[in-house]
């Protein structure tokens, strides 16, 4: 069993015992475990289970790298599943659930897929659900999706804050470890601002535990020291619990830290994630151990031989009194050595290799009374739920047994293989290591920034460099490449000292034994996380996917939470034999960012709630909202779609405030119009340009109404030009359309027609306009007194500066909904008092504000079309009988000669035309008219649609506006609608002008 | 006027690691040009008493400054109530001069973050390096404030003006005090 050591645990504070839970059971540990430690440490070997087969599950690694040990956290708005246990810090009151069983871990009734696994090849899936088809829908893929997946999804509303931090430095360490740590300290003394990032919450990675001298003193002093002399630097920022997340161009880096996570009551956000900006990036990310592949090599109780030392030394946990140790190098000795030093047993090393001579590793273990087995392996490992021992074979034989070994636990090795997540994310190349069979980063292809030179290197572990003495060599070297590479010099200071124990080459070890049978291949796990065995791999090879990116999606291999940090390796070594190529030449599959799983909150930062989307407010929004404001989302504004009174329906008071503008008085907050000033000697020459109607003839005071088209003759907006004076012009454009057309004119200014003398400037947000329309609009400005706003003194499509009762304004006489109609623009922090003001005097005339439905509704009666509405971005000036509006006096206009290629003056497009139903109904919003006869598709044809349609309370019918071939040519005749409710409507093709078609209401 | 108000009537909040306080009603005049036309920089100058700035600057003392916006566009800042007169002025100096001189003081919110912690507050929003020895007195910054354009400079130690659209003010208030909740310090700086 494991069980807590009475000594050592380097990391924890054994005074402060936590309480925590697992599945129910309350468990302790002390400060300092991680969950993990903590479980191992409660005999809780068995944390999960598999996810297709539902096998037993154990811990294998003490760190990011574990597949096996994910767990929920938290309950309800803390809840999240997938944590791994290995990183996650044990606090007081942490509580966990194991994945993916049912009823309970100890006995999951899906554990039965572990007995069809024979019929549960690699693509499995693929070749089972796809007959008969529609079966997949209705029943395989809903049980399929019930029995996915490892956590459960979170249901409550995420309770915890998360925000964004934009840092910047010269050179980026990612990695605390002792490469880390020296990479740091050499760039930083060259005044190069450094900022250093570590995953975990300690420094040093694993050179404490692995021991070994710098300069003459044991390494986890020099940690110590480092650490104190890179506090000390002003230039140096250290963080930990901060994972370096991903690597992309320009030196842009995504850390993520970890802030709350150890600390759940504190307050402030829970995630940070780090938006930085680096010259240089060291890439000191170690080493990832790899597993062996052997049968049973997933029981509870087989664990990374590195791992197996960190939980004796670290936090004091044995996995076993007796651990077996298996390996193909000298490194696992290294545990072996641990486990003695704690009063451990080995009962045996069983090495793959057969060495002409002892290397000082294997003499001491050998020294210190272990029994170690050349060239030997494990056959199988013995045990269900948890390890009870391991059959021993000959590495080179099939795995006849020649002993078993009672047991507790396995600690096995298969190498390392450098962490090239990070050096990888841009573009940065690998090359194949022959002696310590492993992907390295090649130094000369390293990723590039705008310049053409590396802005990324690799250090330590995470270049290959396992010696002590090299990997410190290493690091200080790549710490002066960074600090060089950001134009600081290093100078000559040279690299500490070390010593590099002395090893014995590995020998690369993909199977064990080598000659396993299917049976054994059959319980050789590769990927413990997605439960991809050897045979899954060698069939998958067998089958045509030779490619390593199709091998790995048809059989899953590296597609879980883990990202194949243990499986990649050890699955293309396995692939590559299958294909009879060198590793090299079946080549890796892609890294990608994040290196682990990062949290969607730390993604979406401070972008929730409130603030989840900026809302464009106008200077009456309060006003609106405390009005029964129904609102409509327009771009990122809010508008008024109607105010409802108490009692009313949406629809009850679009109907109420249509029929008072036309018999009373309506206000409505058009603030949100653009408003762009275009000013210069060639403003008039630029307008011409913009608009398809001329602008140039326009006289000071006066306003005309405008369309715009794009370089392809389609409509993009449209609005009222006011001329302001020679050489100034105001113009409107849509709500949506101000920011837009801004751009749109200043890349007309700025790339094509450079030399106009023209300045733009964007006014929108400067006024609150309102529009005072109906019978009484011109009593209400004259009960507010001021300027002349008669029918001579501002007649139709004219405008004037002044006052009204007594604010500054620009009154301009224009009417987008066919009545006696004024539009006021007052300053933006004066809009609420002129509001008021127009409130009280039109008291007594009706008034009643009214939204953008009332809007839509009075224009649709007018014939006026919109933009959005009446077009989608395909529609053209023409297309609507706006043929007036295109000058024929000018040479050019933006869209113009579009206009005249042979699709565009096609006779056969739809046109449009006023639709009134024969039953009064109203239009459903979009319906197409069909035709007789069908397309080469089959499908029905079709001759027109619906692009406008509302009941009109002042007409007391439906009326809608639309698209039709030959439209203005078919007056009258009646055309067909199918609704998507089954009925079909019937519909006469009218004018769209329904009301007022002369105007004469707007003139007086 | 009397009644001219505030986006947020002055609204200000002091509950987490900065302060946060929307200003008064501030004057801003957009002024395009040519900045070698000895009339545009005149017409800039005279009207905020303060020198021209350089690329990326901005001379203000207290309500009066010239913020440098582009190549050809300067934002001059006067007292609320100068801005009418001011426009006079500077036309009168610019004359038949091609430019544009535009009152923009309602188009704006502006706030006040400050506080020892405000540097790193304001780099939890925008992408700019905002380290003491970086981001110094006189610099100006156009950029993106989470998912809005906004503008900032060292107005005092420890406080910097920020400003934005009128119409997104409550959003930058909201995001700065989300940016400046209890417990959020980076110290970084």
């Amino acid at each position: 069993m494991s069980t807590r050591l009475a000594t050592g645990g380097r990391l924890l504070n054994k005074d402060k015992a936590v309480r925590f839970t697992f599945n129910g059971q309350q468990m302790r540990g002390f400060e300092g475990d991680t969950l993990a430690s903590a479980l191992l440490a409660n005999d809780q070997m068995l944390v999960g289970r598999s996810f297709k087969y539902h096998r037993p599950r154990g811990i294998v690694a003490a760190g990011p790298e574990e597949p096996n040990a994910l767990v929920n956290l938290g309950v309800e708005g803390k809840f999240e599943p997938n944590q791994r246990a290995t990183t996650t810090e044990l606090f007081e009151g942490l509580l966990a659930t194991s994945q993916n069983h049912w009823p309970s871990l100890e006995f999951d009734v899906g554990a039965i897929n572990a007995k069809l696994s024979r019929f549960m090849p690699a693509g499995f899936y693929y070749k089972m659900f796809i007959h008969p088809r529609p079966l997949w829908k209705h029943v395989y893929e809903p049980f399929i999706r019930q029995a996915a997946g490892l956590g459960q999804a979170p249901k409550g509303r995420d309770q915890d804050t998360y925000e964004h931090f934009y840092a910047f430095c010269d050179v980026l360490v990612v990695g605390g470890g002792i490469a880390g740590l020296i990479a740091a300290r050499s760039a930083a003394k060259t005044g190069a601002r450094v900022l250093l990032i570590e995953q975990t919450v300690h420094w040093g990675g694993r050179a404490p535990v692995d021991g070994g001298e710098v300069g003459g003193k044991p390494v986890d002093n020099v940690v110590d020291e480092l650490v104190s002399e890179l506090k000390a630097l002003p230039n140096v920022t250290m963080r930990t619990r901060t994972m370096g997340a991903g690597v992309y161009d320009h030196g842009y880096v995504l850390a993520y830290e970890r802030l709350t996570d150890h600390a759940p009551e504190a307050d402030g956000p829970r995630h940070r994630l780090w938006r930085i900006r680096a010259g240089h990036v060291v890439t000191a990310t170690g080493a990832i151990e790899r597993p062996l592949s052997f049968a049973g090599n997933d029981i509870p109780g087989v664990m990374l031989a590195s791992a197996v030392r960190d939980y004796v030394v670290n936090y004091g946990v044995s996995p076993g009194d007796r651990t077996v140790i298996v390996t193909n190098n000298d490194d696992a000795y290294r545990t072996a050595s641990a486990l003695k030093a704690a009063g451990l047993d080995v009962p045996a090393i069983l090495d793959a290799r057969v060495l002409p001579v002892d290397s000082p590793l294997v003499a001491q273990a050998k020294a210190a009374g272990i029994r170690v087995l050349m060239g030997h392996g494990v056959s199988k490992v013995l045990g269900g739920k948890r390890v009870t021992g391991v059959a021993v074979c000959s590495q080179a034989g099939e795995g006849a047994v020649l002993e078993e070994i009672a047991c507790d636990a396995v600690a096995m090795s298969g190498g390392w293989s450098p962490v090239v997540h990070l050096w990888s994310h841009c573009g940065g190349k690998l090359l194949w290591d022959n002696d310590f069979a492993m992907f390295r980063p090649d130094v000369d292809k390293a990723p590039t920034g705008a310049d053409g030179s590396a802005f990324v290197s690799p250090a330590g572990s995470a270049n290959g460099h396992f010696g002590l003495a090299e990997l410190v060599g290493d690091a200080h070297a790549m710490g002066h490449t960074a600090a060089r590479s950001t134009g600081h010099n290093p100078g000559k200071a040279a690299a500490p000292d070390a010593i590099s124990v002395e090893e014995a080459a590995m020998a690369p070890v993909w199977l064990m034994p080598q000659g396993a049978g299917p049976t054994l291949r059959g319980k050789a796990w590769l990927d413990y996380q997605n439960d991809v065995k050897v045979s899954d791999v060698q069939l998958a090879a067998q089958e045509g996917f030779e490619s390593v990116e199709h091998a790995k999606r048809y059989t899953t291999l590296g597609m879980a939470t883990d990202q194949g940090k243990l499986s990649n390796i050890n699955g293309l070594a396995i692939l590559s034999d299958a294909l009879n190529q060198p590793i090299p030449q079946t080549g890796t599959t892609t890294f990608r960012p994040p290196y682990t799983p990062i949290s969607m909150g730390a993604i979406a930062g401070e972008a929730r709630g409130k603030v989840f989307q900026p809302v464009r407010r106008t200077p009456l929004h309060d006003w609106h909202d405390a009005n029964g404001a129904d609102w409509e989302p327009v771009g990122h504004w809010r508008r008024p779609y109607a105010y409802v009174r108490s009692g009313e329906s949406v629809h009850d008071a679009v109907m109420r405030e249509t029929k008072n503008v036309r018999e009373n008085l309506g206000l409505l907050d058009a603030s949100t119009l653009g408003k762009l000033i275009v000013k210069g000697p060639d403003a008039g020459k630029f307008l011409d340009m913009l608009y398809t109607n001329m602008m140039s003839t326009l006289k000071p005071g006066k306003c005309r109404y405008g369309l715009m088209c794009s370089e392809n003759g389609f409509l993009i907006d449209d609005g009222v030009v006011a001329r302001i004076d020679q050489d100034s012009f105001l113009c409107h454009t849509t709500t949506g359309g101000a920011e837009r057309i801004h751009g749109h004119m200043e890349e007309w200014l700025q790339t094509e027609w450079w030399d106009m003398q023209v300045y733009v400037a964007n006014v929108t947000e400067q006024y609150a306009q309102i529009a005072v329309v109906g019978p009484n609009a011109r009593k209400a400005l004259e009960a507010l007194g001021g300027m002349d706003v008669s029918a001579e003194g501002l007649g139709f499509m004219e405008w004037a500066d002044g006052t009204l009762g007594g604010f500054d304004v620009r009154a301009y006489r224009i009417s987008f909904s066919g009545e006696l109609s004024y539009e006021i623009a007052v300053g933006a922090s004066e809009g609420q008092a002129f509001w008021d003001a127009l409130m009280v005097v039109g008291a007594d005339l009706g008034v009643m504000p009214y939204g953008t439905e009332t809007l839509h509704i009075l224009r649709a009666e007018k014939g006026f079309i919109m933009i959005g509405d009446e077009t989608d971005g395909t529609v053209i000036p023409q297309d609507l009988g706006l043929h007036w509006a295109l000058s024929k006096k000018k040479d050019d206009y933006l869209g113009k000669r579009a206009q005249q290629r042979s699709h565009m003056a096609d006779p056969e497009r739809w046109k449009l035309v006023g639709l009134e139903t024969v039953d009064g109904s109203v239009l459903p919003d979009g319906a197409y008219a069909v035709a007789d006869g069908t397309n080469d598709n089959g499908q029905r044809n079709m001759q027109g649609r619906v692009t406008s349609s509302y009941h009109s309370p002042n007409l007391n019918k439906g009326i809608a506006m639309g698209l039709v071939l030959h439209g203005p040519d078919r007056m009258g005749e009646v055309i067909e609608f199918p609704g998507t409710d089954g009925t079909t409507y019937k519909a006469k093709i009218v004018s769209p002008v329904f009301y007022d078609p002369d105007g004469e209401k707007q003139n007086v | 006027m009397s009644s001219a108000t505030s986006a947020l009537n002055g609204a200000t909040w002091s509950d987490g690691i900065a302060t946060v306080t929307e200003a008064p009603l501030q004057g801003m005049i957009t002024l395009r040009g040519a900045f070698s036309d000895a009339k545009v920089k005149k017409a800039a100058t005279s009207v905020a008493g303060v020198d021209m700035p350089g690329q990326g600057q901005a001379n203000c003392v207290e309500t009066r400054g010239i913020c440098w916006m582009s190549p050809d566009e300067l934002l001059v800042l006067c007292p609320y109530d100068t801005v009418g007169t001011n426009i006079e002025k500077m036309q009168a100096v610019l004359g038949d001069q091609h430019s544009l001189c535009v009152d923009v003081s309602d188009a704006r919110g502006v706030f006040d973050l400050s506080g020892p912690r405000a540097r790193e507050v304001l780099a939890k929003l925008v992408p700019v390096d905002l380290a003491p020895d970086q981001f110094t007195f006189g610099m100006f910054r156009r950029t993106r404030m989470a998912q809005v354009p906004a503008a900032f400079w060292l107005h005092e130690d420890d406080t910097f003006r920020i400003i934005c659209f009128r119409s997104q003010a409550q959003y930058v208030f909201d995001l700065l005090i989300t940016a400046a909740q209890p417990g959020s310090d980076v110290n970084f700086f």
